[in-house]
């Protein structure tokens, strides 16, 4: 073992982004965020709600990605289809996505022409048209998505009946994307109702990143949002939350179009919190000592290495940006002839023994080199860190928070990635799902 | 989850008004190390580190048809440790100097991405020195990582779009490499033994067939040796390249069974060479016809008006050694037909109407003013960098492209459309189980 030979002392000494981010609020409650990246005259607008699926209505599931679609038919100056047609007339890309916590809506685009980007998002805000006729072929395309992402995969459908299963109360367990028999029933009205309460500068976060200055920013956004009025109805985001769980939940799905069987099994687990994050920084460590690398992580080298490995792949993952509880998941692939629960049983006793040993210091010391670095790599792509500030603003958190992250990460210790693991990782709140080829059997 | 495809063709003329940027504003020097091997390079000292891109052609076409998968295996294994240096130990060396290292093959190419911090590039570099030229293809690391590759070969298996692309190749490419897949079939992945992945190695990681970018906090001084270093022990002469692949399509309707609410359809026909004269004219009318942009003429025709998909899409595909006009949506198994009979149409109007000039003006707007937005970061810059060398371009192409846009008339896109854009010639690959659909094979 020559292990040592290359771990040399890292300097890392990275000047701090927050030189390059500023954030102001105008009195209608448009929180703005500039990110300055003068490398390319090209500048990304981001248009954040603090509004997602996880906000609907009972019965209404999908009314959120829904909107984010109509959004695209125009308003009382666009026709539909406009908004993105002028966009690439001007030699720029737009798009959209819905998560559970919120919607965001983006131009990339040259930056001299980004008054014209902020006039027509600020017109989109107030002013929907929504003609009965484009919802309804809209409504269409909405269900072939579904199709597509959803109920042709059977591991995006064993993943939408594990959520149902780890929420029993809380809206997480429901899919972005709404259930079947619910977006057929979507209305224009739903869509009207939902965009009239929730889209407004007062429930939104601007995110301007690349060659621009804070000040044309302000003054740009001063007028075209400005004048926008605030929504009376936003109140705060408290949803149904968990009852105590006090029985594991296992669950087999069988598919003919499975071709590799996996085990996944997620834990409920706390999200990053404004002005506490220590949990969720040792919870993100402990996803990396024990899954985060194919080879080195303390998974793969019980699964996959050694004279008799169990599994083609494993791995662990926890993203704590999020508005409430959310979910530390490990995945076991085993390899041809062994079996789903041999392979579960391979990560429990990694699992029971990373709770008696804690860490390897190297490994600890070299995530933690890795978290540094990464700071750096991350300056190279301006989109993905106006993408990090919308949403952990949309997610509870605030500047501060997103810019102390790295060193509230850079702060854990051993034992508290120990005692993290100790509270989240019991199956007794957990969810296991077994995905098995519909012509395997498989033992209870 | 992200709505990925929108919308109906609308121009607006008082908005092309505007002026857009005339081309990338990037510099990109000419770099020869003192041992010969040539790299393009953009300097940008803003963040410390480099990204350093590098290709050799051939991949996976080289493998000896015997030994198919060989060079996709070998090409994963390069990460799989070095010298003394066991897998585990080589991942615990690079993650110690947080650098990062990917390694790819496709059916022409075999490509290295590289990510190092300034502090430490020198060590970055000789590791990575060692993985490409002294690898170790242990046993052990190649029945694991061979274990992963049989896991992906049967994952294609039951891959609707999998299916399909090996279905469509398989009719087109005749006896050439093209026709089959690249990592191979289980059984002769099976039989692949340390010594095959040795002679892969060879045949593949040679300096006749390398191309070299580089992007970020580097001197054209630093990157010469460094080039000398990294790459100078790599054999002179590879394994000769393949020859160009038949063209063996001919229309019609394709239909491989498989269950589910949806079926997925790939279609295609001849395409064009890189280096014709009509190629900007051919990019245009693809971007009108089937382009990723919300406005194209396929997506307002399938999505928009008839909701008969949730996104469909043409490309123009140019392989080292063939050209494909290919496109692909899914749609469900009772409205495969309609979407079918839809594609054709749009395909028969373009060839015979062409574009109107509001569409040829709106896309060279698009074009052109989204050139200069793609060149924004050191990763994206080297990637962009390494494949313009690799297709014949001139480091001047970012100066001129937008003008080479520019020039293409009304009567290049009409007699380009005519020439394209041959809707008998279509044919579909229908996986799934569509209803009213016959097939003819």
């Amino acid at each position: 073992m020559i292990r040592h030979a290359f771990a040399i002392g890292l300097l890392l000494a990275s000047p701090s982004l927050a030189d390059e981010v500023t954030s102001f609020v105008l009195p209608n409650g448009l929180e703005v965020v500039v990110i300055e990246d003068h490398r390319a005259p090209v500048v990304t607008q981001m248009m954040w709600y603090r509004v997602g699926a996880a906000d609907e209505t009972p019965g209404n599931s999908g009314i959120a990605h829904f909107l984010e679609h109509l959004m695209f038919k125009g308003t009382d100056t666009l026709a539909p289809g406009e908004f993105s047609a002028t966009v690439e007339a001007q030699g720029g890309n737009d798009n959209a996505f819905t998560s559970w916590d919120y919607t965001a809506y983006f131009q990339r685009i040259a930056a001299d022409r980004l008054d014209l980007m902020m006039t027509m998002e600020a017109d989109r805000m107030r002013n929907l048209v929504l003609p009965e006729e484009d919802v309804l072929t809209e409504r269409a395309v909405i269900v072939e998505e579904r199709k597509s992402r959803t109920d042709s995969s059977p591991g995006a459908l064993l993943s939408e009946q594990m959520r149902a299963a780890q929420f029993l109360n809380h809206p997480y367990g429901i899919p972005i994307i709404g259930w079947k028999h619910e977006i057929v029933e979507l209305s224009r009205q739903d869509a009207l109702d939902f965009y009239g309460l929730y889209y407004a500068p007062n429930n939104a976060i601007l995110v301007v990143a690349g060659d621009v200055t804070p000040d044309a920013v302000r003054a740009m956004a001063e007028a075209h949002y400005g004048p926008l009025k605030p929504s009376e109805g936003i109140t705060p985001r408290v949803r149904p939350s968990e009852p105590p769980q006090i029985a594991e939940r296992r669950l087999t799905y069988r598919d003919a179009r499975v071709s590799q069987a996996y085990m996944i099994r997620s834990y409920i687990a706390p999200e990053r919190d404004p002005g506490d994050q220590a949990k969720a920084a040792a919870l993100t460590i402990l996803a990396e000592l024990l899954g985060g690398s194919g080879t080195t992580s303390l998974f793969a080298q019980a699964l996959q290495f050694g004279d008799a490995p169990v599994a083609v792949y494993s791995s662990a993952s926890y993203d704590g940006t999020a508005l409430d509880d959310t979910t530390f998941s490990v995945v076991a692939a085993p390899l041809p002839g062994v079996s789903l629960e041999d392979a579960e049983a391979g990560l429990d006793r990694v699992i029971a023994t990373f709770l008696e040993t804690g860490p390897d210091p190297d490994d600890f010391a070299r995530i933690k080199i890795q978290i540094k670095a990464a700071q750096i790599y991350a300056r190279d792509n301006v989109d993905g860190l106006a993408r990090t500030y919308g949403e952990a603003l949309t997610t509870g958190l605030s500047i501060t928070d997103v810019q102390d992250w790295p060193s509230v990460l850079d702060a854990v210790t051993p034992e508290e990635v120990v005692a993290a693991a100790r509270e989240v990782l019991d199956r007794s709140r957990a969810v296991t799902g077994y995905l098995v080829p519909e012509d395997e059997g498989v033992a209870q | 989850m992200t709505s990925m495809f929108r919308t109906t063709l609308r121009t607006c003329a008082l908005m092309l008004a505007f002026a857009v940027p005339a081309r990338a504003e990037i510099a990109i020097e000419t770099v020869t190390s003192p041992g010969g091997i040539t790299a393009w390079l953009v300097e940008d000292h803003n963040i410390p580190f480099t990204a350093l891109e590098i290709r050799f052609r051939g991949g996976t076409s080289l493998d000896d048809p015997a030994k198919r998968g060989a060079v996709n295996l070998m090409t994963a294994l390069i990460e799989e440790g070095t010298g003394e240096l066991d897998s585990v130990e080589f991942a615990r060396a690079r993650d110690s100097l947080a650098a990062s290292y990917s390694f790819g093959a496709d059916e022409d190419t075999i490509s290295v991405s590289a990510r190092f911090l300034t502090e430490n590039r020198e060590q970055a570099v000789d590791l990575l020195r060692r993985a490409l030229t002294e690898p170790a293809f242990d046993q052990p690391s190649l029945d694991r990582v061979r274990g992963q590759v049989l896991a992906n070969i049967r994952a294609d298996a039951k891959d609707q779009s999998a299916i399909a692309g090996k279905a469509l190749r398989a009719m087109a490419f005749g006896d050439h490499p093209y026709a089959t897949s690249g990592d191979g079939t289980e059984a002769s992945v099976q039989a692949l033994t340390r010594d095959d992945i040795v002679t892969a190695h060879t045949a593949a990681l040679a300096r006749d067939r390398i191309f070299v970018a580089a992007s970020g906090d580097i001197t054209a001084e630093e990157l010469g040796p460094m080039l000398d270093t990294l790459l100078g022990g790599l054999p002179q002469t590879g394994a000769p390249l393949p020859e160009r692949a038949p063209m063996d399509l001919a229309g019609g309707v394709t239909i491989v069974p498989f269950p589910g609410p949806q079926a997925t359809i790939v279609f295609g026909h001849q395409g064009i060479t890189r280096d014709d004269p009509d190629f900007f004219a051919a990019s245009i009318l693809n971007e009108i016809l089937g382009g990723g942009r919300f406005s194209a003429r396929l997506m307002s025709e399938v999505r928009e008006k008839r909701g008969l998909t949730y996104g469909i899409g043409s490309y123009l595909v140019g392989y080292d050694q063939a050209e494909m006009v290919l496109g692909q949506f899914s749609s469900a198994n009772g409205t495969v037909a309609q979407a079918i009979d839809v594609v054709r149409e749009e395909w028969r109007k373009i060839a015979d109407e062409g574009v109107t000039p509001e569409e040829l003006a709106a896309t060279k707007t698009y074009l052109t003013g989204s050139y200069p937005l793609r060149f924004d970061g050191n990763g994206p810059i080297a990637s962009i960098l390494v494949g313009m060398q690799m297709i014949g371009l001139t480091s001047d192409y970012p100066k001129t492209r937008n003008a080479k846009v520019d020039a293409v008339t009304m009567e290049d896109v009409k007699r380009v459309a005519a020439r394209l854009f041959r809707a008998d010639d279509l044919r579909f690959v229908v996986v799934g189980a569509p209803e009213d659909l016959v097939a003819d094979q």
